[in-house]
């Protein structure tokens, strides 16, 4: 059987300019441009390099990569929105791309009006979505507001319903770039068994996503795109992995070491740590995760506290927990010199996902020492693709009894 | 279905693809036209209102004032139907113009043949000529127009193809080069009020006397000869077969050149809008 997608050797091309003088004048401009000399430069950037993989019928590919490694370019050109600058693609199916849901939605239509509207967008025909319409307005769970005008929505009822339209589509390939970045949880996690149904009804399906787990239960092969290049191609565990254990898996500027405003405190930034006490990026469901704080005290501080707090990557704060809260713990009063602290999670059925870590440092008076935001993630993988009920915070199982009642 | 996807520079049509997006055609206007008049108290009742109050207003000012001609015809009937086509004219070729601009959103995000846009906002300012029959048919009971059903059994479709394809080619240009220069977003509306005085809408083109000039202008702007064509019904005189061939060819010449401009740009609209 012959690829489904042969991508051969494409590269892109664009343009950068720079004004010359950002004070120039609307005079000098006119000068310049009677005098016909620009007052821009321009530099060429490639975007994508020589990019060559093909994909069979049937294969769901996750495509991973930095913020403006080129995967969004790439999905680009497959969706046909922009052309390679040079090299060619060969599609022997229908191409849907999903680049955002809701694509074309118009404020003053109504919800009815809008699913023709966005459905034709896609590509469905007219027939096709008249079909599909009971399907689309049950998933979508807004029949009541079918004819009210979209702008008298909530974000989330527009989302649900700009869902369930793409949730219908039905082409032979489907390219989707983290649509599941937006909505809360529950909408994220119907997003992904919707995925799931289309990647096990037999349809190719190319996915860009920052949510690793994501990409390994529903993709069995990955493709890594580093400044522009693949860098590697292979089953999905194994690239998550390659790409984890080479990149920062952070925010952009993390500090390495992190100060107290007094001087006093120098904190080596947090990591987590297995078992054997190595350091590690990520942990697999039902791990137990610890974090490890390395600390430096120049001067002795009286009742220090250490706070951490885990939150979702939609803001909600799933707890706060502080070194005083645990009565077990004894830190020398006061401390002093260079020491260690680690601290266990204990919640080993937390939901696989990304979760920011907030973490802070405070002394006898409550005057915060130290306090990070967006610096330190915690990430846990799926190692079973299914559980009955796996919506919630916690991929929580509770204890069940069974006995019969005889009288 | 097997297709390639490479750096084109097509300049033809693709007419087979354009068929399998038929249906969207259809979509983009029925959306352009509910829109238009959301959230209006007369709602569609504007789009026959509007021409009917420039007639009056130029009925007064031209005709009463000014005493400007009107050939053969009451002159209401003579600058309404001026204005019939040339409201086709302004409002397609300043929707089209700003279409691509104002669907940059759907651009960025989505594959379609993009000549979609600017043929379906063209296509949204013909249901407003076809609402204007109302008054026109009112008119020419009112006036006791003897209209001549042969002659506009040909004139109406002759009018309305040079217009359109004039409009086409026009507004397709202009979109494409909206999208790259925003200066066109101004330029159009100015030019749309400038070529109403190149145009004889309010005036007849016999009031021009010098024949050179007059023909001139009758060649360059296709848009005459075709209200020229849809009048002669009215007027109780024969079309002027030389003038329709001349329009159509000028038309046709601004149509493919207009698309073909498009069809060379439209690769990079994605990333310029």
């Amino acid at each position: 059987m012959k690829p489904i997608l042969e991508i051969q050797n494409i590269s892109k091309k664009f343009r950068i300019s720079h004004e010359l003088s950002p004070y120039l004048t609307f005079q000098g401009r006119l000068l310049n441009m009677l005098r016909f000399r620009s007052t821009v430069t321009s530099e060429e950037f490639w975007a994508l390099k020589d990019i060559s993989f093909s994909i069979e019928p049937g294969e769901s590919i996750g495509i991973i990569g930095k913020n403006g490694a080129g995967k969004s370019t790439l999905l680009k050109i497959l969706s046909r929105i922009t052309p390679p600058s040079s090299g060619k693609i060969i599609s022997r199916g229908r191409i849907a791309s999903l680049l955002e849901v809701g694509t074309g939605f118009h404020p003053e239509l109504t919800g009815r009006e809008n699913i023709f509207l966005n459905g034709s967008i896609l590509g469905m025909k007219r027939k096709e979505i008249t079909k599909k319409f009971d399907a689309i307005v049950d998933f979508s769970g807004v029949e009541k507001f079918l004819d009210t005008p979209l702008k008298h929505y909530s974000s989330g009822m527009q989302l649900r319903l700009a869902f369930a339209v793409a949730a219908f589509l039905e082409p032979e390939i489907l390219i989707i770039d983290e649509v599941l970045a937006v909505g809360d949880a529950e909408f994220q996690r119907k997003c992904m068994g919707k995925m799931d149904e289309v990647a096990n009804s037999g349809r190719t399906i190319l996915f860009v996503s920052h949510n690793m787990g994501a990409i390994k239960s529903l993709c069995h092969k990955a493709i890594l795109i580093k400044q522009g290049q693949v860098e590697m191609i292979g089953p999905s565990a194994k690239v998550v992995e390659h790409y984890l254990a080479t990149t920062q898996h952070h925010a952009e500027n993390v500090r390495e070491f992190i100060q107290s405003k007094d001087g006093k405190i120098n904190l080596k930034l947090p990591y987590w740590i297995d078992a054997q006490e190595e350091k590690v990026n990520t942990y697999s469901y039902g791990d137990n995760p610890t974090l490890r704080f390395e600390l430096e005290l120049s001067q002795p501080i009286e009742n220090l506290v250490i706070g951490l707090a885990l939150v979702t990557k939609d803001g909600s704060r799933i707890f706060t927990s502080h070194s005083n809260d645990d009565l077990q713990f004894k830190l020398p009063n006061p401390a002093n010199g260079k020491f260690t602290i680690d601290t266990r999670i204990d919640l080993p059925s937390l939901s696989p996902g990304v979760y920011d870590i907030i973490f802070g440092i405070k002394d006898k008076n409550h005057d915060t020492l130290i306090y990070s935001e967006d610096e330190i993630v915690l990430e846990l993988n799926y190692i079973r693709k299914e559980k009955d009920g796996d919506e919630g915070l916690l991929w929580h199982t509770t204890n069940w009894q069974y006995r019969t009642n005889v009288k | 279905m097997e297709y390639e996807i490479k750096p084109a520079q097509r300049l033809g049509l693709d007419l087979k693809e354009l068929w399998d997006f038929h249906e969207l055609f259809f979509f983009f206007t029925w959306r352009d036209i509910k829109i238009k008049y959301k959230q209006t108290v007369l709602g569609a009742v504007w789009a026959i209102l509007q021409p009917f109050l420039l007639m009056v207003v130029f009925t007064f000012f031209f005709n009463h004032a000014l005493k400007v001609p009107s050939e053969n015809m009451p002159y209401p009937i003579f600058v309404f139907t001026g204005l019939m086509l040339w409201n086709v004219f302004s409002s397609g070729i300043s929707n089209a113009g700003n279409s691509m601009v104002n669907n940059a959103n759907i651009i960025k995000k989505i594959y379609f043949p993009r000549l979609i846009i600017p043929v379906s906002a063209i296509l949204a300012s013909l249901v407003d000529y076809l609402m204007t029959f109302i008054i026109l048919i009112g008119m020419l009971l009112y006036f006791h127009t003897d209209v001549s059903y042969s002659t506009l059994l040909v004139g109406l479709p002759l009018s309305l193809l040079i217009t359109l394809m004039t409009t086409f080619g026009l507004g397709s240009f202009l979109s494409a080069l909206n999208v790259k220069y925003r200066d066109f977003r101004y330029v159009i509306p100015f030019m749309v009020q400038f070529l109403l005085f190149l145009t004889p809408v309010i005036y007849p083109v016999s009031i021009i006397s010098n024949g050179w000039v007059r023909e001139t202008l009758q060649i360059l702007n296709p848009m005459s000869g075709a209200i020229d064509t849809f009048r002669a019904a009215f007027s109780n005189t024969s079309i002027d077969y030389l003038l329709v061939v001349k329009s159509l060819t000028v038309s046709l010449l601004f149509s493919v050149v207009g698309m073909a401009y498009f069809r060379k740009t439209e690769h990079y609209f994605a990333d310029l809008a």
